[in-house]
């Protein structure tokens, strides 16, 4: 399966990754030669293996309804690029309400 | 001075209890040794000398006072820069997050704080511990100290790189897919890998959350053992945690006995693609852990072979979604933020600019594997593989009680070396990625020196789920047997060398 | 915007309802942290390393809300998953801190239930697809631009203390078979899944806070056609008149567009309070890609049958059941069961009740005037401004002869205006009944004087007349007099 740079583009875009045309012309054929190394996992397992998602097989893990101490206001506002009115101010966004 | 950096963590301890050394003493010759190498070693990313020398000062105090000291009070240690610690930057080895500080202490970072050992400051890695040779580092190379034109191993590098060039006799790692065992293989110190679950991933950067293990990294196999003591166990933060005893791994290290023990030796994990000298010394290791009186058989596990596949499909996946929160809205980095750009694009030129060429391009396989008609040719099949893995050992525990490999097909190679060819790269982590999909116990242990290049060779030992003590064991026992016939341990060579050199210079 | 009329509509069209809704839980923590949930703090002041998304965070389940969760399913008739999972839903949204939404997939806790509605004496089945756990997003507020809205603001800020909130999400199946009273089927629905969370105790339900949130979809399809139409999504549905009110716009709009050959186009509308109206928003044809796969941070739920039997004795009585009781218990009518459901009034008159009021003086309250007034102002009777023990103290002060039914109106333009108590608007007022003999004599005979025909026609025996005669008076003391009184007085003068 050959991914075009138009393919890395779209995933890019996808992604939040504003690449140049040059990188996403250089990463396609990188990312087609791992997508080809990985390509046997693709045909290793049939529907009686179940997938794995945890090493190990926990369930239930639940926290009490309990209110802890949040962080002081000034600690979490402390790293934000900017911040007005104890808000994180962050760019005009396009689109709308998710 | 250099009696103490050449001491082990466990003798430090012990020194500084019994009053014979300060732990300002200690941690004091440390910084100077940080201050001589490492210009040229590059292990670490930020030095806090006067924060180490208060915390040492502290334990003296404690001491001088007759309050209990733990087993590792006033022991230095360096911390891989992707575990939170307060008052100090925090990166991850990645440019997205310079200058961050959080406001909170990982799980792993805060019990070595309460255990009271003196934090040095924080060392290299690749960027987001993607990498085997912290070449992707954001901000610059680790040396092999062994030979500083080669590499020192990755993610977990400058940690290695800082326990080998005698900066620090502790260090902290994480495992994704050999992160603490690789370096440790080709800079000749110990590194291991708990089970999942066993050690908290709280407040430790995530790469692959399904994967991702925290671990103790030292130069002999009872150090890592004490710290692996110290920092394991359930943490309520973390819901992938096991709340289940620690093993006893302090006391397997120091039992050190393999008689009556079956040791599996994975027939997939060699042959092509193996440095001569890395299967010379593995089968010397194996040799002399049947003189200690090991049962040595051959072990097959067929679907090894799906592993790095798997991985490279699981990891990048859970990287793309883990690393989206990098978006410079609340912290970090932010690019472009001129009043004309939209938040949308602020976010992508802030990714282009804030992520190096790695980063990116697992975030893009990620991406793709996990899009809307892939993900059960993708991400789904690798979960299968990850099942059929696990079986392998499962099965093979049935007959043996540890697996053995070695740690890495090869030594440390040339910097730049495979800098362009990410498959290459790769396939470093090979022997060791196998553990990090069935979540089970794993270490490596130092074996001896490739005879074509001088360089250190790992020997790997695998575990069962929660059979941590069995890696230290096994390890205990190989470092005992080759240092009766070496004098020493491997890393001894190296402080050799260079007081010879030192020497010589004069 | 051209609109068909809403009977011409149903005269070619099927209408096929669906209704996804978002329920804030009132746990006193987040999801899958321990920072509070309390409405209204100061702006980031509730968040936390875990809600904020900070690098290492992890989130741990919070199992209160679990237990909500699967009673809500439970009430709702539906099965409970044996074992299920948390999903990341992935696309960037500055408002979601670790740009996922930590969710549920293809796995949900809770799936194939259904709920009960009743509207005018029919009663309609609506079917629910699934009962899943999520969590809310933070509060964005948009800077500059003319209206405050996200089209043309300069900038935007964040506060993400609602971020974590535990959320439901409670989507039907398709609604069929409803008719001309789609709308109202959708509101009743509303109405009584309200009832029934209200009961369980499991969250605010708070429409305008937002604690209780409704898309509502609908299509049209030709009618006779077993295939069902291109559905539209509207959102910012924020109460439960709003939703019989969109769906009714919907559909008048979605029949305009179909008559005129055009295709309904599957997108999300947002719906517009004060016009009335919906407008476009995103198209749904180009759907974003959420990259969805199991999150490896949580580990899987998988609620024994011990305790779903548990939790299953916990729930209330079910609404249906207690509809009935409290109407028997009451001795309603069918007639004035209708009134209360289609007022949605019914918690409001048992809580009345249950604060000392008569039922038939509650349901008189409730479902009459105050669903008029509700009405009227455009608001939830909920928020329409009085409580159920100011009702109670009303209807006190006329049992006790203080005011009569009339100054009661009075009494309650003053409560809604925020005047206070029954008692306090009273006195403030001054509206109790004149029931000095004296004052009301005077008046009375005032009254005579000025009409001197009809105080002979009362003499001659017209008794009725008498009336004309009682509202000079109570026009006189300006309604506070008790007109039986003034019955009274006249016929003793004329008599």
């Amino acid at each position: 399966m050959a991914l075009t740079t138009t393919d890395v583009a779209r995933l890019a875009a996808l992604a939040r990754i504003a690449l140049s045309p040059d990188e996403a012309a250089k990463l396609a054929p990188q990312l087609d030669v791992i997508l080809d190394a990985v390509a046997q996992v693709t045909e290793v397992a049939g529907d009686d293996v179940p997938p794995m998602s945890h090493a190990l097989p926990l369930t239930n893990v639940f926290r009490a309804d309990e209110v802890r101490p949040s962080l002081p206001a000034e600690a979490v506002l402390a790293a934000a690029p900017a911040v007005e009115d104890d808000r994180f101010r962050v760019p005009r966004i396009l689109g709308e309400e998710q | 001075m250099t009696e103490l950096l050449h001491s082990t963590a466990a003798d430090l301890a012990g020194l500084i209890a019994s009053g014979l050394a300060s732990s300002r003493e200690v941690t004091q010759a440390h910084l100077d040794r940080i201050d001589a190498v490492d210009r040229s070693v590059r292990a670490f990313l930020h030095v806090d000398g006067e924060r180490a020398l208060a915390a040492a000062d502290a334990v003296d105090a404690k001491r001088a006072a007759g309050e209990p000291l733990g087993p590792l009070a006033g022991v230095p240690l360096a911390i891989k820069d992707i575990f939170c610690l307060t008052g100090a930057p925090t990166t991850a080895g990645s440019r997205i997050l310079e200058g961050w500080h959080p406001p909170y202490n990982a799980t792993v970072t805060q019990r070595v704080l309460d255990a009271d050992l003196v934090v040095l400051g924080k060392t290299n890695l690749d960027e987001f511990a993607m990498g085997s040779s912290t070449e992707n580092s954001g901000y610059f190379t680790t040396h092999n100290p062994w030979n500083l034109d080669r590499i020192p191993g990755g993610s977990g590098g400058g940690s290695a790189a800082a326990l080998a060039a005698f900066e620090a006799p502790l260090a902290l790692g994480t495992d994704t897919g050999g992160s603490i065992r690789q370096p440790a293989s080709v800079t000749g110190t110990v590194g291991v890998k708990p089970t999942y679950g066993c050690t908290s991933r709280y407040g430790v950067i995530a790469m692959a959350s399904s994967l991702d293990q925290p671990g103790p990294c030292g130069r002999t196999v009872l150090d890592t053992a004490l710290l692996h003591q110290v920092i394991a166990g359930w943490d309520p933060m973390d819901s992938t945690s096991v709340d289940a005893p620690v093993p006893d791994v302090v006391g397997a290290a120091r039992v050190a006995d393999v008689r009556g023990l079956r040791l599996g030796v994975v027939k997939e994990l060699s042959g092509e693609g193996y440095a001569p000298g890395v299967e010379q010394r593995f089968r010397e290791a194996l040799d002399a852990l049947a003189d200690q009186g090991a049962e040595i058989v051959e072990v097959s596990c067929p679907n090894f072979r799906y592993a790095l596949g798997a991985y490279y499909l699981i990891m990048p996946s859970e990287v793309s979604s883990n690393l989206a929160r990098f978006d410079a809205m609340r912290y970090g980095l932010r690019v472009g933020d001129d009043g004309a750009h939209s938040a949308e694009e602020v976010m992508a030129l802030t990714r282009d600019a804030g992520f190096g060429a790695e980063v990116k391009r697992r975030i893009i396989i990620g991406t793709y594997a996990l899009s809307s008609g892939y993900y059960d040719a993708y991400y789904g099949s690798a979960q299968k593989a990850r099942t059929l893995i696990a079986r392998d050992f499962e099965n093979a525990f049935e007959n043996v009680d540890v697996l053995v490999s070695p740690s890495t097909p090869t030594t440390a190679f040339r910097i730049g070396e495979r800098a362009d060819d990410p498959l290459a790269m790769y396939a470093a982590d090979l022997c060791t990625i196998p553990s990090n999909m069935a979540g089970n116990a794993a270490g490596s242990f130092p074996c001896g020196l490739a005879p074509e290049d001088d360089l250190p060779v790992g020997f790997q030992v695998m575990a069962p789920v929660l059979a941590d003590d069995r890696v230290y064991r096994v390890g205990a026992a190989l470092e005992r047997a080759l240092a009766d016939r070496w004098g020493g341990l491997l890393t001894d060579r190296l402080w050799a060398r260079e007081a010879a050199a030192v020497g010589g210079a004069r | 915007m051209s609109l068909m009329p809403y009977d011409e509509v149903l005269d070619a069209y099927e209408p096929a309802l669906g209704l996804e809704v978002h329920v804030e839980l009132n746990t006193a923590s987040k999801m899958f942290c321990g920072c509070s949930t309390e409405f209204g703090a100061e702006p980031n002041t509730h968040t936390c390393p875990v809600c904020l998304g900070l690098p290492g965070s992890l989130p741990v389940l919070n199992g209160k809300a679990v237990e909500s969760v699967i009673r809500i399913g439970l009430a709702l008739n539906c099965s409970i998953a044996k074992w299920c999972r948390f999903a990341r839903k992935n696309y960037f949204y500055p408002d979601m801190p670790k740009n996922f939404q930590t969710s549920q997939y293809d796995e949900p806790i809770c799936f194939d239930g259904f709920l009960d509605v009743e509207v005018d004496g029919v009663t309609y089945r609506v079917d629910i697809e699934r009962v899943h756990m999520e969590e809310d997003a933070g509060k964005l507020t948009h800077v500059g631009g003319a209206t405050g809205r996200i089209q043309g603001a300069d900038y935007s800020l964040l506060d993400y203390n609602r971020a974590g909130v535990p959320l439901m999400e409670i989507v039907t199946k398709p609604v069929l078979g409803t008719g001309a009273a789609a709308p109202r089927v959708a509101r009743a629905y509303m109405t009584q899944l309200r009832e029934l969370l209200r009961a369980l105790g499991v969250s605010d339900v708070r429409m305008e806070q937002g604690s209780l949130r409704c898309d509502a979809n609908v299509s049209l399809a030709p009618r006779g056609s077993d295939v069902l139409g291109t559905r539209t999504e509207t959102k910012n549905v924020n109460s439960l008149r709003s939703v019989e009110r969109a769906l009714t716009y919907e559909m008048q709009r979605q029949g305009a567009v179909l008559a005129s050959g055009d295709r309904v186009l599957q997108e999300t509308r947002h719906w517009h309070e004060d016009a009335g109206t919906t407008s476009p928003g995103r198209s749904k044809e180009q759907a974003e890609d959420y990259r969805y796969f199991p999150e490896p941070d949580l580990v899987p739920i998988a609620p024994s049958r011990e305790w779903v039997e548990e939790l299953r004795a916990t729930l209330p009585e079910p609404p249906e059941q207690r509809r009935r009781r409290l109407v028997t218990e009451w001795g309603f009518t069918e007639l004035e069961l209708r009134d209360v459901l289609g007022t949605g009034s019914l918690d409001l008159i048992a809580e009345t009740v249950a604060a000392g009021a008569a039922p038939a003086a509650a349901r008189k309250w409730w479902s009459g005037e105050l669903a008029r007034r509700a009405n009227a102002a455009g608001v939830e009777l909920d928020d329409v401004g009085i409580t159920p023990g100011q009702v109670v103290e009303l209807q006190g002060l006329i049992d006790a002869g203080t005011i009569n039914d009339k100054l009661a109106r009075q009494v309650i333009d003053g409560v809604l205006a925020g005047e206070g108590s029954p008692a306090a608007v009273v006195e403030a007022r001054g509206l109790a009944v004149v029931s000095d003999d004296g004052a009301l004599a005077e008046a009375v005979d005032a009254a005579i004087a000025a009409n001197p025909d009809v105080a002979d026609r009362i003499r001659d025996g017209k008794v009725q007349a008498a009336g004309a005669l009682i509202g000079q008076v109570m026009k006189a003391m300006k309604g506070q007099a008790d007109a039986a009184r003034v019955r009274e007085l006249i016929l003793e003068r004329l008599t």
